[in-house]
């Protein structure tokens, strides 16, 4: 398979890459770790007229946390980068628990998490995860730079808000006030194939209280859900078998799932529900590893 | 290297951007014309004539095409082949001396690591990222490794038994 023909640039500037963009209107296509769009391209679901390249830039491989503990991820940070990542293990316990169970070990190899967010797949992990914690995307364009958070970012399937001659140059997770606990756990037939569900949590916990709650679904909607009545539901309190109960239910509630030739609607609810009160119920035991991938 | 194009009869044939590009493949400097929307797998087969590296599903699920780019492992058809620009590529062929089988092989032929072969160049290649990283993997480890890698034949018993014999011959060979 081949993907239709297409101009290719490869700038040497993020300004250069934008100049692009700018003059091929919406015809035009960034390309990072290209394992969604490659793919995309291939099967002519996509046809760009103009693929800018932003392998070639500088500076945007990265993930470092700012002295008040925000994370920032660069546009060219590889999934593979955040699975070995100490920092991550050490104090972003959802993002740890996500990143080895993106696609295969392979594809992780070269795909990016900020290219991931702005694919914008139903099915994408990482728009659960940082939809959990708050976070946001930063794009800069010729009016300059902006933040767009998460649960504004994605439209709708595989669209964002991005305009056409807009880089998402970063994403930016906001620092916990108090402990930081969470997961994600994923149901997936196989490795490498999207998520059946996948159910992201994120809590801050500060003096026995919850004092903020994400909880961000995969796979089972139109677009990433946040569950949000579920994490307001656990919030100012301590974590109890009653409101994880609870949360679970809120959270299989806003879940909009379909069946398919994964599993029928109420099977993969009835997994949301499930995967919410494994996570919860793991943290308030004080489990270190709530990531699995469930077979 | 000459490459062909399909003529597709439409007004951009006249006009095939054609890039230029400089890249290793097994340590062999080379230069291509490639149009953009060559997939690096299709330059590998078609273009180099090397043929080890196989195409099996062509939509990033099986890993028959992983190769390595600069030494990490990558699934070739997913990869553009303008890509390669400036970079280190290594496929299977790179693996074996004029004489001798890569300790890789030489476990794949031992452990019996593989039935009709399709899946092997992606699993050696994937394998040598892993023994290239960490030289004395678990069994887990290694099936961690060869994940993104599909077999239809073995059931990957043998395949991760192969890997296993290699890295101990590579550790034997390492400390001689």
């Amino acid at each position: 398979m081949y993907p239709s023909r297409f101009r290719y640039e490869a700038p040497h500037s993020l300004d250069e890459a934008i100049g692009l963009l700018r003059d091929g209107g919406d015809y035009a296509k960034v390309l990072a770790g290209g394992q969604s769009l490659v793919p995309l391209m291939k099967l002519r679901f996509a046809s760009p007229e103009l693929v800018v390249d932003i392998n070639g830039l500088p500076g945007l491989a990265y993930h470092r946390a700012d002295a008040d503990g925000t994370l920032r991820i660069g546009a060219l940070t590889r999934h593979a980068d955040l699975e070995r990542s100490g920092l991550l293990r050490s104090t972003q316990p959802t993002m740890a628990a996500a990143a080895p169970l993106i696609a295969d070990p392979i594809v992780r190899n070269r795909g990016t998490l900020v290219g991931s967010l702005c694919h914008a797949d139903p099915q994408g992990d990482w728009a659960s995860v940082v939809l959990s914690l708050g976070g946001s995307v930063v794009a800069q364009g010729p009016r300059g730079r902006r933040s767009i958070p998460m649960a504004d970012f994605v439209t709708g399937p595989f669209q964002n808000l991005l305009d056409p001659d807009e880089v998402a140059v970063e994403a930016v997770i906001p620092p916990a006030r108090g402990e930081r606990a969470g997961g994600y756990l994923k149901l997936e037939r196989r490795v490498g194939d999207f998520a059946t569900v996948g159910v992201a949590v994120s809590v801050e916990i500060s003096g026995g209280t919850v004092t903020r709650t994400g909880i961000g679904l995969t796979g089972v909607g139109g677009s990433t859900i946040a569950a949000t009545e579920a994490a307001a539901a656990l919030t100012g309190q301590p974590l109890t078998p009653e409101s994880i109960s609870q949360a679970a239910g809120l959270a299989a509630g806003a879940a909009r799932p379909r069946t398919d030739h994964r599993g029928s609607a109420e099977y993969k609810r009835h997994m949301v529900a499930t995967f919410v009160e494994r996570i919860l119920t793991g943290i308030s035991r004080g489990d270190a590893d709530t990531a699995e991938r469930a077979a | 290297m000459t490459m062909v194009y399909d003529d597709l009869g439409d007004e951009a044939t006249g006009d095939v951007p054609v890039r230029r590009i400089k890249f290793t493949i097994n340590g062999d400097k080379k230069i291509a014309e490639v149009e953009p929307r060559l997939l690096l797998a299709h330059l590998i087969r078609q273009g180099l004539r090397l043929t080890g590296t196989h195409t099996g599903c062509d939509t990033t699920n099986c890993g028959a095409c992983t190769v390595l780019v600069d030494g990490v492992a990558v699934k070739s058809c997913t990869m553009l082949a303008v890509q390669a620009d400036g970079h280190h590529i290594q496929t299977v062929e790179g693996l074996a001396t004029a004489s001798e089988l890569h300790p890789l092989q030489e476990g794949f032929k031992e452990e019996h690591g593989l039935q009709c072969g399709f899946c092997t160049p992606g699993m050696m290649m994937a394998a040598k990222a892993l023994l290239d990283a960490n030289p004395d993997p678990t069994e887990e480890e290694v099936r961690w490794a060869l994940s993104g890698n599909l077999c239809r034949c073995t059931g990957y018993q043998n395949i991760v038994k192969s890997v296993l014999w290699a890295a101990d011959k590579l550790r034997s060979q390492a400390a001689e």
